[in-house]
């Protein structure tokens, strides 16, 4: 549900449907969808349910932590992942729908990147999983462009003065990953330790990773 | 100008604070979920491609009351309708009356997998050698269009930079019309925060997008 539209909370409800049923007006219609698209055989019922299952329980922004885990520790690995992208992260099993064509853009005490898509939602599905709400709304899409810093400033990210930012807005088929910066004091910390450390966020942009 | 694009929010004012999520959970109810897999499903019938579901999304005369997956199922119904594979009766019903129409390819379950995995590529073979290279100044398109496009209303005529070449891509705009993949060189492109919106923009910053080569001129 939209955060960004209050209202969708009222208008999909739907008590005046006969009383004995507790659906919203919008579960109602997408059953009725489904009905029509399943008798009219255009779609399998066996795969809507492995499509579901597959982005709420497989694909997801842990596959992301893994791949900057990796080249936090692996400096080959890491220039592979800024050169090709879409093969350093294949070489750890992850690629393919709203993935395949992959650029990873690397945070340094020069540079900040933050990832948008104004247009739409475009997102690297691979490796961080569906997009949060916030990423589709209005807000983010509308100002990142304009006043990132204002934006970052509401995720509680405050930059040096001396970083600059840029922002990449996802207008064709090449998704983008953000690099976060390694936090200092990890020196010790293994491959999935490190990984625990990487948020969602920090791989769009709108957070930065801490011990 | 009749195509009217309700999704090109770059740069607009008026939308408010960012609300952050409280979770991670991918879908926010059953119904999102559902919808979800029915337009990947419908998807891989191959009666439309991605261009037109984006388009058929962002031409929804009430994009801005609808939240993200009203937009998915809107725009599922209408991409539906058009290609008569339902009628409007049948939505209302939620049952099948007219026979179905034939489609390329059902996707069963045992396809998904490597379905995902392959995803959809759009590099193509180029047809011509790219008109830009690294480093070479480019204006933007300054003029709107009547049909989907991927050049947003924030970035037109404005002076930026080559900073990458991606090869031949298929190009949404006229994908998006039924004209066929038609390959055009892709490009990042980076402009100066301060060139798209002045004193207000910190001196440094910058924001860049991926440009079909119809989209740009040399400077």
């Amino acid at each position: 549900m939209s955060h960004d539209h209050p209202l969708d909370h009222d208008h999909n409800r739907n008590h005046a449907q006969g009383g004995h049923s507790e659906l919203s007006a919008v579960e109602l219609r997408v059953r009725a969808l489904e009905s029509v698209l399943s008798a009219k055989g255009y779609v399998d019922a066996v795969a809507l349910d492995l499509l579901i299952d597959t982005y709420q329980t497989k694909i997801g922004p842990r596959n992301g932590a893994r791949v900057i885990a990796r080249a936090w520790v692996d400096s080959r690995y890491r220039e592979r992942l800024r050169r090709d992208a879409t093969a350093a992260i294949a070489e750890l099993g992850y690629g393919g729908r709203q993935g395949e064509h992959m650029i990873a853009v690397e945070n340094t005490p020069q540079q900040h990147n933050l990832v948008v898509c104004t247009l739409c939602s475009c997102y690297p599905w691979p490796v961080l999983g569906l997009p949060p709400v916030w990423y589709k709304s209005a807000p983010y899409r509308s100002r990142v462009v304009r006043e990132p810093r204002a934006v970052l400033a509401e995720f509680g990210v405050q930059l040096p003065a001396a970083t600059a930012i840029r922002v990449w807005d996802s207008t064709a088929e090449v998704r983008y990953l953000v690099i976060p910066m390694r936090p200092g004091g990890t020196d010790t910390l293994d491959e999935s330790e490190l990984a625990a450390l990487v948020t969602r966020d920090s791989m769009i942009g709108t957070a930065l990773c801490h011990t | 100008m009749s195509y009217v694009n309700h999704a090109d929010l770059g740069g607009l004012e008026g939308f408010g604070r960012v609300v952050m999520d409280d979770d991670e959970e991918p879908f926010h109810g059953e119904w999102e979920s559902r919808v979800h897999a029915l337009a990947l499903a419908m998807g891989a019938t191959g009666c439309w491609n991605l261009d037109m579901t984006r388009s058929a999304r962002e031409t929804l005369p009430n994009y801005d009351h609808l939240s993200y997956y009203e937009k998915w199922l809107a725009g599922l119904e209408k991409l539906l309708l058009e290609k008569s594979l339902v009628t409007h009766d049948e939505l209302a019903a939620g049952r099948a009356r007219e026979a179905p129409l034939p489609v390329a390819q059902v996707l069963r379950a045992d396809q998904v997998p490597a379905v995902l995995a392959r995803g959809a590529p759009t590099m193509r073979p180029a047809n011509d050698a790219a008109r830009f290279q690294c480093g070479d100044k480019v204006r933007t398109r300054a003029e709107a269009v009547s049909h989907h496009t991927r050049l947003p209303g924030y970035l037109r005529g404005k002076p930026g930079v080559i900073e990458r070449v991606h090869g031949a891509h298929v190009f949404a705009d006229r994908h998006s019309q039924g004209r066929g993949e038609d390959p055009e060189w892709l490009y990042t492109v980076a402009f100066e925060a301060a060139a798209l919106w002045g004193q207000e923009a910190k001196p440094g910053d910058s924001v860049s997008f991926d440009a079909w080569q119809p989209y740009l001129e040399r400077a």
